[in-house]
């Protein structure tokens, strides 16, 4: 019989907020020590008493427009009780009853189409510490620096079929999310618990599910989806074992599911209304408000870059990391053209950053400095090659073009005399290249050209140099 | 009688309860399993009592988190009156002159029946007006820091200074400050007497209100009896919710972050099991017992989600009385008088005499308890409630 895969995902997403969620302890992901992003609040301290965060609230809503779902203008913060050592008041503050938002969709790319997967809800909740064993000394310690750092937990509907549905989706909402400002979506920082069950094909009804917890790599996820379809294939063709719900947990070492101890997961979480949050109530100005602040999405910015005409390969590149879009909108707002634009970016702040082992998602230049170099360049005061050499040096010593320029007097002007000199001395000390032109080797020129740039230390405008050198060398025949 | 668990100032003039943190001071809220708490930060109202010049006695014995009758469950031990009766440490240290105020926290009208049984006044002010940051939590959803003195004037002065908005607490309201009146006129106020209260209240209660309702008749005010039929649901509703709510707050008394760690484990469980079996009173694990109960997946709509609906009604219900009244009259608690009983029975003896004090707990509503008696007003009507009890006061001199 042929067997259909049904899934469903919970993924857990870390919000870019300044500050914690309920607290205002900050910067937790730069904190180099266990316990230095902590106050009395996330500590659980009896007395203390939580604040709403209402980054964390636009950051939530703004994620649900993303995915095109319902706002829900009145939403609740609830208690759900546990006893972790890592869960410093036994209990983690999340939405039960009303979540910030339900029902939506986002359309995921497959090798044969879109799959459109369903959103049931996402809903907002505090992170849980970490523990810490330490084998060698039987120890195991506790770390609050992640408490309480602000969650989003988006719920899919059961509309998976595929791994590669599941690897695109998370994908897709990797990049959205990231480019949208919601989340840095940093390794670890996007974690999912993966439902899984299987159908003979045709059917309606669902299978026996087993939920994998706890998942934060792409390649475990897709090992972890063949692993549970062909142990729950077995189960059902060969009678291997009888399924059950349960919880499993994916060892990546041993390349297998186990079931997690029924102690771990018969729980019953008594969730309530937190008494001490009040209400959300995302009003119809506010929800304006949040709406307003938005970044353009990756589909908005593609549109707009095309009709800029830049290439389809330089706009996927753009849209891939936030930060390239706003240093070059930043750019071209200041005057320059688009097309230059994006070469001096994609092209040349690429091929520096590369030089020295780095990728252009972490180019970090103010747009002020870009732009005055292309600017530089298109006046004709700096040529294109010394403008090169600015650009590496703003990006590789943080030095400002402006008195590099100065200093190394790379905009000095020179003279037409001084080139037509120049030209001259080459052409005669090089005669053998000179003779390779003049017999037809149109390539000795380039080296004649290349020697000309040398004397003059990469000034003045290639043009004129090229020009006076084939009106010198013409002369020669 | 010692009435204080942590001495501070002997010439301080306002004392706490051992539920409101004073920084540096260990705060235990009367259970075990605090041992060694000293908090880092003080709480709101002390912070506002030391801003304005006023000087810390001490912290007065407390039950274990509030949840007895009047302080009986410490685990500092009973604090007795001159007739070997029980009440409060605060009510008494009033009484006897120690202190001029003590701050405590109402949760389930501890402080109001000590104020009762000890003959001082006790005020519970709307729920939202005096900020809850630093104080152990138990019913986050009905606890107040409230106000005891020996009169009405004496409330008001401690009770302007610790009221108004603190952004560190999520459900404190938008006002900077309030200003309270004791003096307003009361010929003409409408009062109404709760039958079912009265009625449930023993005989000294009962000719403790009649005198009362008497005096205030004399003094041109109208007293009329109403019904409030379902106040036995009320009381059921606040019980389930107060135990839930502070079965929730005390988990995190697990013996792993601070206070008592049991001295024999071999793991995380029997740690956590041990420090809290012998860290905490009968009473507290009851509360966790019944509060698990109520929040458990089989019973959570027809107990908890019934309790919040029931607080919607009793809060409608207590509108529609302050359409046509100024303020309710009724007893503090059953008796005019506590002996000393069996510690096994707090916890029914206690759900008993929510019947008398749950509805502001439930609802928000200020409360008072002055002469032996109760009155209630209407959200933000806590002056009309101090100035029933000064007039009242003032004419019994």
């Amino acid at each position: 019989m042929k067997y259909e895969v049904v899934i469903g995902l919970e993924t857990h997403v870390e919000l870019s907020t300044k500050s914690k969620i309920f607290c205002a302890c900050g910067g937790h992901s730069e904190a180099n020590e266990p316990n230095d992003c902590v106050c009395p609040a996330c500590c659980g301290m009896p007395g203390m008493l939580p604040v709403t965060n209402r980054h964390a609230v636009e950051l939530a809503v703004q994620a649900g427009i993303m995915l095109n779902c319902k706002i829900n203008q009145y939403a609740t913060f609830d208690k759900k009780s546990y006893y972790y050592p890592d869960l410093p008041c036994a209990y983690q503050i999340t939405q039960w009853f009303h979540p910030i938002c339900t029902e939506g969709y986002v359309d995921v790319p497959t090798k044969s189409g879109t799959s459109r997967i369903g959103i049931k809800q996402i809903h907002m909740e505090e992170d849980a510490g970490k523990l810490v064993h330490d084998d060698w000394a039987d120890v195991t310690y506790v770390d609050f620096n992640r408490t309480s750092v602000p969650l989003i937990e988006i719920v899919s509907k059961p509309d998976f079929r595929s791994a590669e549905e599941v690897l695109n989706y998370l994908d897709k909402l990797k990049s959205m999310l990231r480019f949208g400002g919601i989340s840095e979506c940093e390794e670890g920082a996007m974690r999912c618990d993966v439902n899984i069950s299987i159908r003979p094909e045709g059917t309606e009804e669902l299978g026996v599910r087993s939920e994998i917890k706890n998942m934060s790599s792409l390649a475990s996820i897709e090992r972890a989806i063949k692993y549970e379809v062909a142990r729950h294939t077995d189960a059902l063709e060969r009678h291997t074992e009888t399924l059950v719900q349960e919880t499993r947990r994916w060892d990546d070492m041993k390349n297998r599911t186990f079931a997690m101890r029924n102690k771990e997961t018969a729980a019953d979480y008594r969730y309530f209304p937190d008494p001490n949050l009040m209400p959300v109530v995302v009003d119809d100005a506010w929800l304006a408000e949040i709406k307003n602040s938005m970044h353009a999405t990756i589909e908005e910015k593609t549109a707009e870059f095309t009709g800029m005409g830049l290439s389809a390969q330089d706009i996927a590149s753009l849209v891939s990391e936030r930060k390239l879009c706003d240093i070059f909108d930043a750019v071209v707002a200041s005057g320059r053209k688009p097309t230059d634009t994006a070469a001096w970016i994609l092209t040349d702040c690429a091929g520096i950053l590369r030089r020295g082992g780095k990728v252009i998602g972490e180019l970090d230049i103010a747009p002020e400095a870009l732009s005055y170099i292309i600017g530089m360049v298109d006046e004709g005061k700096i040529n294109r090659g010394v403008g090169k050499k600015v650009l590496s040096a703003v990006i590789e010593k943080g030095v400002s073009p402006e008195q590099y320029i100065k200093e190394q007097a790379l905009d000095a002007k020179v003279d037409e005399s001084l080139i037509l000199e120049t030209v001259r001395n080459v052409l005669t000390e090089n005669t053998k290249a000179v003779a390779d032109y003049l017999g037809g080797k149109e390539k000795a020129l380039q080296s004649l050209f290349g020697g000309c740039m040398k004397v003059l230390r990469g000034k003045g405008d290639p043009a004129v140099i090229r020009e006076l050198l084939v009106k010198e060398i013409e002369k020669l025949r | 009688m010692d009435y204080f668990v942590t001495e501070i100032d002997r010439a301080g003039t306002v004392a706490v309860d051992d539920t409101i943190l004073v920084k540096g001071y260990e705060t235990k809220a009367g259970s075990h399993i605090l041992d060694g708490f000293v908090p880092l930060f003080s709480s709101d109202a002390v912070e506002r009592l030391l801003k304005a010049g006023c000087t810390l006695r001490g912290k007065t014995h407390t039950g274990e988190f509030g949840l007895d009758l009047v302080g009986e469950t410490s685990y500092h031990g009973v604090c007795k009156k001159a007739d070997g009766t029980l009440s409060s440490a605060a009510a008494e240290a009033v009484a006897a002159g120690e202190v001029k105020q003590a701050l405590c926290v109402d949760v389930n009208g501890a402080p109001r029946r000590g104020a009762a049984l000890s003959g001082v006044d006790f005020l519970k002010p709307t729920y939202g007006t005096v900020s809850r940051y630093g104080i152990i939590p138990t019913a986050c959803s009905g606890e107040q820091v409230g106000v005891c003195a020996s009169d009405a004037e004496g409330v008001k002065e401690i009770l302007s200074v610790i009221a108004g908005h603190d952004g560190k607490d999520g459900t404190s309201l938008p006002a900077e400050k309030y200003e309270y009146s004791a003096d307003k006129d009361i010929a003409g106020m409408k009062i109404a007497l709760v039958k079912e209260l009265y009625d449930a209240s023993e005989d000294a209660v009962k000719a403790a209100m009649d005198a009362y309702s008497a005096k205030l008749r004399k003094a041109g005010a109208a007293v009329e009896e109403i019904s409030l039929p379902d106040v036995k649901a009320y009381a059921t509703a606040w019980q389930i919710m107060l135990s839930a709510e502070t079965c929730n707050n005390i988990s995190r008394y697990d013996g792993v972050k601070f206070g008592y760690r049991t001295p024999t484990y071999k793991d995380i469980d029997e740690l956590y099991v041990n420090s809290r079996t012998e860290g905490m009173g009968f009473t507290a694990k009851m509360n966790v017992l019944y509060g698990s109960d109520v929040l458990s997946k089989n019973r959570y709509m027809s107990c908890y989600d019934k309790s919040l609906r029931i607080r919607r009604l009793a809060s409608e219900k207590m509108k529609e009385v302050f359409a046509g009244f100024d303020a309710v009259l009724c007893p503090a608690m059953s008796g005019a008088s506590v002996a000393e009983y069996d510690l096994a029975e707090t916890f029914e003896k206690t759900a008993k005499e929510l019947l008398f004090t749950t509805v502001p707990n439930l609802t928000g509503i200020p409360a008072m308890v002055t002469c032996g008696v109760q009155l209630w007003a209407a959200a933000f009507g806590e002056s009309t409630l101090l100035s029933i009890a000064g007039a009242m006061e003032r004419s019994a001199n």
